[in-house]
């Protein structure tokens, strides 16, 4: 093993602030565009089939579509120039994010995944580029980046000051490729499944918004600018359908690399354990959405339970119980 | 019989239904909560024990209904086997159906297309015969495909794809099974043992020879014959360290046979990297410190003896242990030594020492002498202890490399040197390499479950009634999603451009007024 590269850690570490920096900028953008949006939310929305009952009465769909879609106004609105400019800002914000693990990867000349902080981190740059991803396919999604943002930066705090530690070489128990293996899939996994979660809290208020009465409510009424609670719940499932076999995988290499490390496939390590309780609520998500009496605002609750148990096996298993994964580099 | 019967019927199907097994889900999931937050006897009985002791009636109640081996517990194997029985129940009559639907040609076109969730309808001058061939061509080897002949002349197409979608979802669910039934063999048949070899030593693969055996049921009846290799002699043991204290590297350099008349072979065996052998892993788990130390006896005698100390801070590795040196039966000449050995010394003052990291840096030996009867009052303590109870002290002292203790009566002790061990651990599970098929097998059904279409899509071909020859032809395309993966939507719309683009459009000006989407 060779040792450490301070210079390039230091660069590192000063990559990641600025990251966060501009992943703040650009969710002030989006949030702007939710905030004061009501026009480019009409474009938007017509353009896409009007296939979404009006059940709740939002503005964009009391009037029925027209034939075709209108010819671009020759200026956007600002909100939706605004809009765009967060994409672009977040898109420079996934690239220093990703500089900044790059660079901690020469520092440490390994896979820069083994510590709390630098799992975080990745899995924070997997749930950006999750949120881009599903951009790509549904740009009507454009305005929630904040909603995206939010924990990811959240959590990049979190990893910079609570989490924080300084590069330093694996240990012998790390020493395998399977830690490049395992530790990425569970972290684009669980990118992911966060990306799932917070469309699944849109989705249950954006559902609760449609079944009340209170929509004068001024600052119920941002409900209504959210898509459909459909769309919401759809993407929620589409994201978990992709994570799910993910996660599945990631526990199989992990067992593999357990045999190699601590001579058991499964020993019921806390770790282990709470990869279980994910994998199982997960498990029950996929079947409760396909079971009448269970599907919507039900299975819903069951998506964030799943996230519940992904984040208390992150931070609690990792900071409060031990066990054989103690590699939270905290002291 | 039907009073029996009906009860037992419903009680079955309750089990099998989709919400039973969706609550059983959960129970597991809750069920293995406290096993991650609860110390477990299996993985540390120490720490369970001590647990137990703190808590009083409250450890006892927890520990009286299996909350300290969860995952061993009567209840936790009641919700995954009724968890088991409910999905064989639901997986039985799933084959049956999917193997019907597998064996029959898609359904016959519905009465109105237009009603369907997808729907379109476009004219061509091609003929009824000809548009079906050039639609077939159309769907391609993707779609099942079966052409009917409706009473009233009109050709209608019902196709389906997508049926490795339930094939997928049932090798998953089977594999799932047969993963439960694999860990449930590999359990009986496993057995796993650990011992301490010094540098120099070896070992055979005996239960005998093993400080710590974990056999599963059947080889605990002595129906699994462990197989017959020996470690010969582990040659050398390395421990590199970091200048910071940080370890990189264990090794353990080893000479072995795979059986009593095999030749002799060389591994290294280091962390992730065991020894594989015939169903058999060698794995290096921890390591330590043996000091080596010479001891004149009161009676004159010359002792030699290494002994295996073990680390009490896994940091900085000081370690304790103790040497027991017997005099002759009953004359008290009986020498016992307690001792900590610092690999890197850092003196703590008063004549404390401790230690700074794993490094060996001029280590320091610190001993208490005792003389007297070893056998001290007859109860059971570890062999890194010493009971001291009919023993007096005679000394103590800091040794350095190469430096002796001189007491009373000829006593004396010299610390000589030391070699490394480490702890080896042998694991047998017979099931392993199977269960890894099987497991592969669940994310391949998983992978056709999640990713794959169930479509179903009909045409009905039909001439335009009462219009002039040549008669242009009407299609009309419905389409059903039975899957709600994808957006169908689009996809339907796609098929509808190439359904339309394969029959040559009609003259103008009807050719406008076709309309395509849904109306």
């Amino acid at each position: 093993m060779a040792g450490i590269d301070g210079d390039m850690a230091h660069l590192s570490d000063g990559l990641f602030t600025t990251a966060i920096a501009v992943y703040a900028l650009a969710m002030v953008g989006y949030t702007a565009e939710y905030a004061f949006g009501r026009v480019a939310r009409k474009t938007v929305a017509s353009a896409a089939p009007a296939r979404e009952l009006v059940g709740a009465g939002g503005p964009s769909t009391t009037s029925p579509p027209p034939a075709s879609v209108p010819a671009e106004p020759a200026r956007r609105p600002l909100a939706q120039r605004i809009g765009r400019w967060s994409v672009g800002i977040s898109v420079l914000g996934a690239l220093i994010h990703g500089a900044s693990i790059a660079v901690r990867a020469i520092a440490v000349d390994a896979v820069p995944w083994s510590n709390m902080y630098e799992f975080a981190s990745v899995s924070g740059l997997v749930g950006i580029i999750a949120f881009l991803a599903v951009l790509w396919r549904l740009p009507a999604l454009r305005h929630l980046g904040g909603f995206i943002l939010l924990p990811v930066i959240l959590m990049m705090f979190l990893a910079g000051t609570v989490l924080y530690s300084r590069a330093q070489p694996l240990v012998p128990a790390l020493q395998s490729y399977w830690l490049a293996i395992h530790v990425t899939l569970v972290s684009i996994a669980e990118g992911a499944l966060m990306t799932s979660a917070v469309l699944t809290v849109l989705y249950l208020v954006k559902s609760r918004y449609d079944a009340s009465k209170m929509q004068s409510e001024r600052l119920f009424n941002l409900a209504a600018k959210l898509p459909s609670a459909e769309t919401l719940d759809k993407a929620a499932y589409r994201v978990v359908a992709f994570s799910f076999p993910l996660y599945t995988v990631a526990i199989i290499c992990g067992a593999i690399w357990a045999e190699a490390a601590w001579g058991r496939y499964w020993g019921w390590d806390p770790k282990e354990t709470w990869a279980f309780i994910v994998w199982v609520v997960y498990a029950g998500y996929l079947h409760a959405r396909a079971t009448a009496g269970w599907k919507g605002r039900a299975a819903a609750w069951i998506n964030l339970a799943g996230f519940g148990a992904i984040t208390f096996n992150f931070l609690i298993v990792n900071m409060v119980v031990s066990g054989l994964h103690s590699y939270a580099g905290l002291s | 019989m039907r009073q029996l019967v009906r009860p037992l019927r419903t009680v079955w199907r309750r089990l099998t239904s989709m919400r039973t097994a969706l609550i059983l889900l959960f129970l597991l999931a809750v069920a293995a909560v406290p096993g991650s937050l609860l110390p477990q006897r299996p993985l540390n009985a120490a720490k369970t024990d001590a647990y137990i002791a703190s808590h009083g009636g409250w450890g006892r109640f927890l520990d009286s209904i299996g909350m300290f081996d969860v995952f061993g517990s009567a209840w936790f194997a009641a919700i995954y086997l009724l968890l088991f029985v409910s999905l064989v129940g639901c997986l039985v009559p799933r084959i049956r159906v999917h193997a019907r639907a597998l064996a029959r040609k898609p359904l016959p076109a519905p009465r109105n297309l237009d009603r369907l969730p997808e729907s379109g309808r476009f004219e061509t001058s091609a003929s009824s015969a000809e548009y079906e061939a050039a639609a077939r061509t159309v769907l391609g080897r993707r779609w099942r495909v079966a052409p009917r002949t409706e009473p009233s002349g009109a050709l209608t197409v019902s196709a389906e794809k997508g049926y490795s979608r339930e094939t997928g979802n049932l090798i998953f669910h089977i594999a799932l099974l047969a993963s439960l039934i694999l860990i449930a063999v590999g359990r009986l048949y496993t057995y796993e043992g650990q011992v301490i070899v010094k540098q120099g030593d070896g070992f055979c693969n005996a239960v005998f020879n093993y400080d710590s055996w974990k056999p599963g049921r059947l080889a605990a009846e002595g129906k699994v014959r462990p197989a017959p290799f020996c470690i010969d002699q582990m040659t050398k043991f390395t421990a590199t360290y970091t200048a910071e204290g940080e370890a990189s590297e264990f090794r353990a350099d080893v000479t072995y046979r795979r059986n009593v008349d095999a030749p002799q072979q060389t591994a290294s065996i280091a962390v992730n990297h065991p020894l594989r052998l015939e169903g058999d892993r060698v794995y290096l788990l921890t390591h330590g410190f043996a000091p080596r130390i010479t001891v004149h006896m009161p009676d004159g005698s010359v002792r030699h003896d290494t002994q295996v100390f073990v680390p009490t801070n896994p940091t900085t590795y000081l370690s304790e242990g103790a040497f027991s040196e017997l005099g002759k039966d009953g004359a008290k000449q009986d020498i016992g030594i307690t001792g900590l050995f610092a690999p890197s010394p850092v003196d703590e003052g008063g004549g404390k020492i401790g230690s700074a990291s794993p490094i060996v840096a001029n280590p320091v030996l610190s001993i208490f002498v005792y003389q007297g009867d070893l056998t001290g009052s007859g109860q059971p303590h570890s062999v890194y202890t010493i009971d001291t109870s009919k023993m007096h002290k005679l000394g103590k002292k800091n040794l350095r490399i190469g430096q002796t203790l001189r007491l009373d009566n000829g006593v004396s002790v010299t610390f000589d040197g030391w070699i490394p061990w480490a702890s080896l651990q042998i694991s047998h599970d017979p099931a392993q390499g199977y269960l890894l098929i099987s497991a592969v097998a669940m994310v391949i059904g998983l992978l056709g479950s999640l990713a794959i279409r169930r479509r179903r899509v009909w045409l009905r071909i039909a001439p335009v009634s009462g219009s002039a020859e040549p008669s242009p032809t009407v299609v009309t395309v419905g389409g059903l999603a039975r899957s709600d993966s994808g957006n169908f939507t689009s996809e339907f719309a796609a098929l509808l451009a190439r359904l339309r683009a394969a029959g040559p459009p009609v003259e103008a000006p009807s050719a406008d007024v076709i309309g395509a989407g849904k109306d």
